[in-house]
């Protein structure tokens, strides 16, 4: 039983920064039907950005203010750095086949990941130790402070996300441009504001998660936004991609499952077992877990 | 009618590609009238409504809403100034309610006016009955009314209708266009593009014909009416 709750915990808190990354991946894909292949290496970026403004910018400080400084600049920059991605890569092939803006995605990927490489260097660097490896022990399961946060953080950005797309003006227009965008100009909607918005809050999420992947593993590489990448896409396909609480439990039920897996069977096999799982759901539910609503008559 | 148009089309001309849609129409829309466009399948009537609203950008020509040039103007715009297009195919919301879709029919609006609201669930009362319901759960009848009353919802000066008799029960259409004509006495100007060439024609003032992009013909509905070729091509009459 042990094992059990050792492994929810570890799921919950990768399962967070899973759901994190997918919701970049759900967003983008609902207004634009475009894969943004990009978005891992963007998680990956961060982290590297949060090493920087960590060492250049705070002084290697890890007061409270500081921590919060990191988090709130490396967002603001991988936001900006969405929006030139959107700009130069997505919206000059708005038109364009789709294939033309995948194989834009998949160049934008390689020159993120090549861009951190330059930057940072291809060997491998280690996260700062922002939080204090604080760790309580109950009845044999282990848990961290720094676990306690990603899970409460991500909870909380993700409840703040689903308001404002449910609740206000704009995340009504968000969800109008997913749907029609020629009927929500006609509302006086401008798309590519839309658009940009989304890049901003996808970009700003995936930061996030890439912080906490520093934060809970504490090596980075330049490369590692394409396996993260690739698990919070399959996190957005499972919940049903386009559907932004389909990628919230996509994101928590794949992570719960790769902590499960590694717990019962072997993390050697985790891989494994996650493709596996993506075959059958897709096999059983196409359009994922929670599907891309269709409202039908009745 | 010698006072300035309210609505004016000039030798507009749109391409799709390389395939010529519109060649070179105009046209004028005069404050308080209902101007209607008749035409068969693919004559151009649904380009026209979607170049107006700029989602479709003009190859050549002018538009002109109280004397502004719509032609260079991007499509979200264009509601602000004061036009306001029910589309064809009614392109409602589906897995929004009706109250999200009529909230978003206000976007260009600094704030909700509660009485456009109410005027819209006077002239429907069927979308207040199912306001919270989502919009892909009514009937067809029910998502044209509720297209044109998103498309109130911004206070429009002139409203463009697309298409309302679409696809619609008979019985339907009839309550529907008694409510267009009820918009219209309340200072809504209304250009309507009608296959169902008598609905359309009992409702308006004038009408243009639309004929593979051209004006084929125009006139008063009356004129319009008794005019040989539109019985023939589009009340059904042989001659």
């Amino acid at each position: 039983m042990d094992i059990f709750f050792q492994q929810l915990a570890n799921g919950l808190t990768i399962g967070s920064i899973f759901a994190l990354v997918a919701l970049g991946y759900t967003m983008v894909y609902g207004v634009m039907r475009l894969i943004n292949f990009a978005h891992g290496d963007m998680v990956a970026a961060s982290a590297f950005v949060g090493l920087t403004i960590y060492t250049q910018v705070m002084g290697q400080a890890t007061s409270l203010v500081a921590v919060v400084a990191i988090f709130f600049l490396a967002a603001v920059v991988m936001a900006g750095v969405g929006i030139i991605l959107e700009r130069l890569a997505y919206r000059p092939l708005r038109e364009a086949p789709r294939l033309s803006a995948v194989v834009s995605a998949l160049g934008a990927s390689l020159m993120i990941q090549n861009g951190i490489m330059l930057i940072w260097g291809p060997q491998m660097r280690i996260f700062p130790e922002l939080i204090p490896n604080i760790s309580w022990e109950i009845n044999g399961v282990v848990i961290s402070l720094i676990q306690v946060l990603i899970l409460t953080l991500s909870l909380a950005l993700m409840v703040a996300l689903y308001l404002f797309v449910e609740k206000t003006r704009m995340g009504a227009a968000i969800r109008a441009s997913a749907i029609d965008q020629d009927a929500a100009r006609l509302m006086g909607i401008n798309v590519n504001k839309i658009i940009a918005i989304i890049f901003i809050i996808g970009s700003s999420l995936g930061a996030v998660g890439g912080l906490f992947i520093g934060l809970y593993y504490r090596g980075i590489t330049f490369n590692m936004g394409w396996q993260y990448g690739l698990y919070a896409f399959i996190a957005a396909i499972l919940g049903g991609i386009g559907n932004i609480p389909g990628a919230m439990l996509g994101g928590m039920l794949l992570g719960l499952f790769q902590a499960f897996i590694a717990g019962y069977v072997s993390s050697t096999w985790a891989d494994a077992f996650t493709f596996i799982l993506l075959i059958l759901i897709l096999i059983v539910r196409p359009t994922g877990l929670l599907g891309e609503r269709v409202a039908e008559k009745v | 009618m010698s006072d300035s148009p309210l609505f004016e089309i000039k030798d507009l001309e749109v391409a799709y590609g390389s395939i010529d849609a519109i060649k070179g129409i105009s046209l004028e829309v005069h404050k308080g009238e209902i101007v209607t466009i008749l035409g068969a399948n693919g004559a151009g009537k649904t380009t026209t409504m979607r170049t107006i609203s700029q989602l479709h950008k003009a190859k050549a020509g002018s538009i002109k809403f109280k004397g502004e040039e719509l032609t260079k103007l991007p499509p979200h715009k264009i509601v602000g100034l004061g036009i306001s297009q029910s589309p064809e195919g009614r392109r409602v919301f589906g897995i929004l309610t009706v109250e999200e879709n009529l909230m978003l029919g206000a976007f260009s609006q600094k704030k909700l006016d509660k009485k456009t609201l109410k005027w819209v669930y006077e002239l429907f009362p069927r979308l207040e009955e199912r306001r919270k319901q989502l919009a892909g759960t009514l009937s067809g009848g029910e998502q044209q009314m509720l297209a044109i009353g998103r498309s109130l919802m911004s206070n429009p000066e002139m409203l463009l209708l697309d298409e309302p008799s679409l696809g619609i029960a008979p019985i339907l259409v009839k309550a529907i266009f008694k409510q267009i004509k009820q918009i219209a006495s309340e200072g809504v100007t209304v250009l309507l593009v009608e296959q169902n060439a008598k609905a359309a024609l009992k409702l308006a003032d004038r009408g243009y014909v639309l004929d593979v992009g051209k004006i084929g013909f125009s006139g008063t509905s009356a004129e319009l009416l008794a005019s040989e070729r539109v019985q023939e091509a589009y009340l059904g009459k042989k001659s």
